[in-house]
């Protein structure tokens, strides 16, 4: 089974990049998700490896997963080493004026378990579908949270500047 | 559907070891079953030699991973839809190493709380890691039942559990067994070990850590009665199944049930289990810990969650 969800983010995507490739903080934006911690060492990219869970029903399903695809602020992929057989990936498109058209697809299900695996897979397609929407959500409310502190940081830096005018040497420093 | 009993029962160790001498014991079943009459007798009688004849041995590598994986999605259908499961504090479960994991029974023969509970435990921890259950022997024994040992059911002893624990192994113990299983629907909130604290035994000797595991809502699949101890008694089924019970409950398909033998249709109560953190009982109650107050702890532990989780229900069935 394969679900998808998609949003436009108003910011460019190293942005959201930069927090789809930040494992301590998955847990803050994607819904259902119980567990996603680092499973060795390994630093993010290609072969870093992840232990995730996600909540549907009334199981916690997930196992090991591998990151197989790192193409920066373009597509991050990963494949599953245990636990249910999945296949993951954001998929980010850069838009006119900075903004980011962002794409979740999880394909999903367990190979050999006939009928009832296939009917599990629908049951469990609108949960999974409203976990993905939602953290969607979630993820453009960070993000664009972020951006906008970022760029009202960068307008306070920039009165600072000009509030301290071409002062003497040092003037600027003083005051901060 | 799985019915452990207290894995160290020294008392009970099986039909092989019984203190009553062989010859003895088998002319008293004799008798008891050519007493019973007509269908019911013939029955009985069956169960016997499956139970007598078809004991599985332990044999650990039955357990069968994939065929786990695979049977997944149909237990998650059953769990999700029929018992709308919920299993809370599986992060309190040691991430590995052998563990004990001891739970309060409920739902009769077809007991809802290990279907809902393995399902969760394998789907989290992966079915990579070893999990067995200790079950009846006569469970074990019944025909079309065997799928169970694949999923590691293995029949409850001492040295089944000293096998699997020392495999590393994740093991789950109903110490009430079928005392507590075929409990009143009405004593549903009610944790009842019968005094069984084998289980306490074999986590001291192995020093493994205790999870407690605590489920409501199988007391609610029907309308059990009563235990039936003195029936069974009376038919000579404690001598010759280890059954102390012949539980009567009202149920569905069959109206009134005696026995539970063929299992029923459960109604979709809903399911709720919690685990708890583990007790390191050498941690908590000295290098020698004793027993009786160890086994006062983990049910006062397993009765309160029992009562929260009970107050947490609204409608009987519905949850």
């Amino acid at each position: 089974m394969r679900v998808c969800a998609t949003i436009e983010v108003g910011a460019p995507p190293a942005a959201v990049w930069e927090l789809i490739t930040d494992p301590s903080r998955y847990l803050h934006f994607m819904a259902g998700v119980t567990r996603w911690e680092v499973a060795d060492d390994s630093a993010p990219g290609l072969g870093a490896r992840y232990r995730m869970l996600m909540r549907v029903g009334s199981a916690e399903v997930g196992g090991l997963i591998e990151v197989v695809e790192f193409d920066e602020d373009c597509d991050l992929a990963w494949t599953s080493v245990t636990g249910i057989d999945q296949r993951g990936r954001w998929r980010l498109r850069a838009l006119d004026s900075g903004r980011t058209h962002v794409e979740l697809r999880l394909a999903y299900g367990v190979a050999g378990s006939g009928i009832l695996g296939w009917l599990a897979e629908q049951v469990g397609a609108p949960t999974v579908r409203g976990h993905l929407r939602r953290s969607l959500q979630q993820l453009k409310r960070q993000v664009e949270h972020e951006q906008l502190r970022r760029q009202a940081a960068e307008r306070r830096a920039q009165r600072e500047v000009s509030a301290a005018g071409p002062s003497p040497a040092g003037g600027a420093s003083d005051r901060s | 559907m799985i019915d452990a009993v207290s894995a160290t029962a020294t008392s009970r160790n099986g039909h092989s070891t019984n203190p009553v001498g062989d010859g003895r014991l088998q002319r008293d079943e004799r008798t008891v079953i050519q007493s019973l009459a007509g269908l019911p007798g013939r029955f009985a009688r069956g169960l016997a030699d499956q139970a007598m004849q078809r004991v599985p041995p332990a044999d650990l590598d039955e357990r069968d991973p994939d065929y786990i994986r695979e049977a997944l999605p149909g237990m998650w259908l059953l769990s999700s839809l029929w018992f709308r499961g919920e299993v809370r504090g599986l992060g309190n479960i040691p991430e590995e190493g052998p563990v004990l994991l001891v739970g309060n029974h409920s739902g009769g023969n077809l007991s809802p709380d290990t279907t809902v509970f393995t399902l969760a435990f394998s789907a989290y921890f992966g079915v990579e890691r070893r999990f067995y259950q200790l079950a009846h022997n006569l469970v074990l024994s019944m025909p079309g039942l065997g799928f169970l040992r694949r999923f590691g059911t293995v029949a409850a002893s001492p040295a089944n559990a000293e096998k699997a624990l020392r495999s590393g192994a994740a093991v789950l113990v109903y110490p009430g067994g079928d005392h507590e299983v075929h409990r009143p629907s009405w004593q549903g909130g009610r944790v009842d070990f019968a005094g069984r604290k084998g289980f306490l035994r074999l986590a001291l000797e192995h020093d493994v850590p205790i999870v407690p595991v605590v489920s409501i809502g199988g007391q609610e699949t029907a309308l059990f009665l009563s235990r039936g101890e003195s029936l069974s008694k009376l038919l000579g089924l404690d001598r010759m199944l280890r059954l102390k019970v012949l539980p009567i409950s009202l149920a569905l398909p069959w109206g009134v049930n005696v026995g539970d033998f063929l299992g029923h249709l459960p109604l979709p109560a809903k399911i709720t289990i919690e685990a708890l953190p583990p007790i390191r009982l050498r941690d908590e109650f000295g290098p020698e810990p004793d027993v009786d107050e160890a086994y006062d702890h983990v049910i006062r532990m397993m009765q309160e969650t029992l009562d929260a989780l009970a107050a947490e229900r609204r409608l009987p069935v519905i949850g």
